[in-house]
């Protein structure tokens, strides 16, 4: 079984190869976001970053929030692919997607020191633990909910991890410049219940990112609007290390910054367990 | 308050210099305060109507060194408590670390927490405050720090944790000076306490071995030490003169499970309550033998909201000889005492605001308690909570019902640095 399943994987990624090579234009629009996934979600084996959150609401208030960002792809595809000859044929994504992430908050005062632990699974919910220090307690929490808010910003926890590239319908609507940066118009309809309508993203056809997101409710009106703000170069990979969620409506927005920004930490799948929510070796927090 | 000051010189004094970088400092100032609501009554406790009034300068320092591996935190109150007229100093935590390869050991005094139940402990036995619960401080108070060596040792395949505890530390729960409770002897007024000497004899064991199974968060547990909750020692079953407060040997064994199902967190756990000094079970002074089990659910249906379901139950073994040897006029428990709870919560504006709702029910005991709260996160600096503590029950001998005059509304308000 496991021996048929490595041969059709293998077929497929020769098919994949053959269909897609490295400078071609994906005319599909599935495949554009699965680019745009892979880019922006899944870029190299692994990931950290310093976060800074800023919350502003419509009186002009802010909230801070600062975190340290791991996240480690696992499964077929993971820390033994090689991420920069794979993502630039678009081969690197893991098939299932599978991801784990970790999280420590260093600000503000109620959250400093709690973790979150997300085991992400495309196929099914995802496994969420939350560390409470002043209690020394790893809790399990319910994971239904990905359109929840993360830590109270406008992002919600699909935001921050990716959605189901199966969950919404893609087309490409039209090819345009956005800033001066050729892009992929794409509209994605989800196929069942979601937050949005329909979403219109526009994708940079150099580096597949996405550079905006624009979110239509029921009625048909913007309601969320996603900006990347700031894209460079780390470690030969386009990162995007600012970045807006506007909530149209209220005027709440967020802005996440990223920095000290890593690749490819040589991290081992269990390191991202109980043992890191408990006590997260010292180097992941510097 | 000597002990104030060496402390807040302990903690102000070394310079930042010494080990700039690795080390940080946070704390922050609480206020809190929680009174009984409806009867005033004659015969009301010492501190009158109020069940809590303080006012709290929490202190945290922690460290790591430089090349990693050791590390120390420290977290310390200093408080003024108003209903006593006294101040005083509450080290929370103070522990050294040192984690090599596979291997974590953890030293000093320390917060332990394991099982999956939610505000019900099966296999978690280690020390509890329930005044804190019961009077409305935040929820970091239920647990107690315990001067303990803690090892853990990590594998792929699974892992152990061993908690060595050679200071015996009971759990607080209410007393006559602040709160109604029910007392069986109560007009005895001479009483005394005997806690379990500070001997390695007497030093506690507690275990955990886990890992996942199937997508599930499997654990087993062992436990060896004391109750405790003290049981009330009579000199005479019949003409008491003189009451003493014991702490009976126990042991424990236990399992949980936890893992995610049909959208929502799953939860198990049981174990089993040896009373080593008590295994007939035909002493009516000591906790007769138990099994403790619950089932519980938690699920978010919509954005921003959380509920939870629990069942518990608590299985007398030796029940026969329980009953046969309880003096006359006693209050007898059922054979088995069944729990239900559920908690609500709702998160709003950004979660700015956060509404919740605890509640224990008892369909065996009749009696219930419950706790409504809001908080309000006014700053990220500053956050301001309401909430009441009600009690009520048919009898005034069980769990919850014994409490029916302490219902209490809470205040507190904290800023965190």
């Amino acid at each position: 079984m496991t021996g048929f399943m490595l041969k059709t994987a293998a077929a497929m990624a020769l098919a994949m190869t053959a269909a897609t090579p490295a400078q071609a234009q994906p005319a599909d629009a599935a495949a554009i976001v699965r680019k745009m996934h892979q880019a922006f979600f899944y870029q190299g084996e692994s990931f950290k970053a310093r976060v800074k959150m800023t919350l502003t609401g419509a009186s002009g208030k802010e909230r801070l929030r600062e975190l340290t960002m791991l996240r480690l792809n696992t499964g077929p595809g993971g820390p033994s692919a090689r991420p920069d000859e794979a993502v630039r044929s678009g081969l690197s994504m893991p098939k299932n997607g599978d991801q784990r992430y970790f999280m420590y908050f260093h600000s503000p005062g109620d959250v400093r020191r709690m973790a979150f632990l997300v085991y992400k699974y495309a196929a099914r919910e995802d496994d969420r633990w939350l560390f409470i220090p002043a209690l020394n307690l790893v809790q399990r929490i319910a994971a239904k909910d990905s359109q929840s808010s993360f830590a109270g910003s406008d992002f919600s926890y699909e935001d921050v991890s990716g959605r189901d590239l199966e969950a919404d319908e893609h087309k490409l609507l039209r090819e345009e410049e956005l800033g001066g940066k050729p892009c992929h118009v794409i509209e994605s309809v989800p196929r069942g219940s979601a937050s949005y309508k329909r979403k219109t993203s526009w994708v940079d056809k150099a580096n597949f990112l996405p550079l905006k997101e624009e979110y239509y409710d029921v009625q048909d009106q913007l309601f969320k609007e996603f900006l990347a703000e700031e894209v460079k170069d780390v470690d030969g990979a386009p990162t995007v290390t600012k970045r807006s969620m506007k909530s149209v409506k209220s005027g709440h927005k967020t802005v996440v910054e990223f920095s000290d920004v890593r690749y490819r930490l040589g991290l081992r799948a269990e390191e991202l367990s109980e043992r890191a929510l408990r006590n997260p070796p010292g180097s992941w927090l510097k | 308050m000597g002990g104030a000051a060496i402390l807040a010189i302990l903690f102000l004094a070394p310079g930042r210099s010494v080990l700039a970088g690795g080390m940080e400092w946070h704390g922050g100032v609480q206020v809190n305060y929680a009174s009984r609501l409806g009867t005033t009554r004659q015969d009301k406790p010492p501190s009158g109507d109020f069940l809590l009034g303080e006012e709290r300068l929490q202190l945290q320092s922690s460290g790591a060194a430089p090349k990693g591996g050791a590390g120390y935190f420290a977290k310390a109150d200093i408080f003024h408590d108003e209903v006593d007229n006294q101040g005083d100093v509450d080290v929370r935590e103070a522990y050294l670390s040192y984690a090599e390869g596979p291997w974590d050991i953890r030293v000093g005094r320390q917060i332990h927490t394991w099982g999956v139940g939610d505000l019900l402990f099966i296999n978690d036995l280690f020390p509890k405050n329930y005044v804190a619960l019961f009077s409305g401080r935040p929820l970091e108070y239920l647990k107690t720090g315990a001067g303990s060596l803690k090892t853990s040792l990590y594998s792929d395949r699974m892992s152990l944790d061993i908690v060595a505890l050679p200071l015996f530390e009971p759990d607080q729960i209410p007393t006559s000076r602040r709160f109604f409770v029910f007392d069986p002897f109560s007009g005895v007024t001479d009483r005394t306490e005997s806690r379990p000497r500070h001997d390695l004899g007497n030093a506690e064991f507690a275990a955990r071995l886990y890992r996942p199974i199937l997508g599930f968060d499997a654990a087993l547990y062992a436990y060896r030490g004391f109750y405790r909750t003290p049981s009330m020692e009579p000199d005479s079953m019949t003409a008491p003169t003189k009451v003493t407060m014991v702490y009976p040997r126990l042991s424990a064994y236990g399992a949980s499970l936890q893992g995610n199902t049909g959208g929502g967190v799953l939860s198990f756990e049981a174990g089993v309550q040896d009373s080593r000094q008590d295994r007939a079970g035909s002493d009516p002074v000591l906790p007769n033998s138990q099994t403790r089990f619950l089932a519980g659910y938690q699920r978010s249906p919509w954005t921003d909201f959380t509920a939870g379901l629990q069942y518990y139950g608590e299985y007398m073994h030796r029940y026969d000889r329980y009953a046969a040897s309880l003096p006359a006029g006693f209050p007898k428990q059922d054979r088995l005492r069944q729990l239900l709870t559920l908690r609500l919560t709702q998160l709003l504006k950004y979660q700015t605001w956060r509404l919740s709702l605890f509640s224990f029910w008892s369909p065996t005991d009749d009696d219930f308690y419950i706790i409504p709260e809001a908080a309000w996160r006014m700053t990220d600096e500053l956050t301001a909570t309401v909430g009441a503590n009600v009690f009520a029950g048919a009898r005034n001998t069980t769990a919850f019902g014994q409490l029916d005059k302490n219902d209490n509304l809470y205040l507190s308000a904290r800023y965190e640095f």
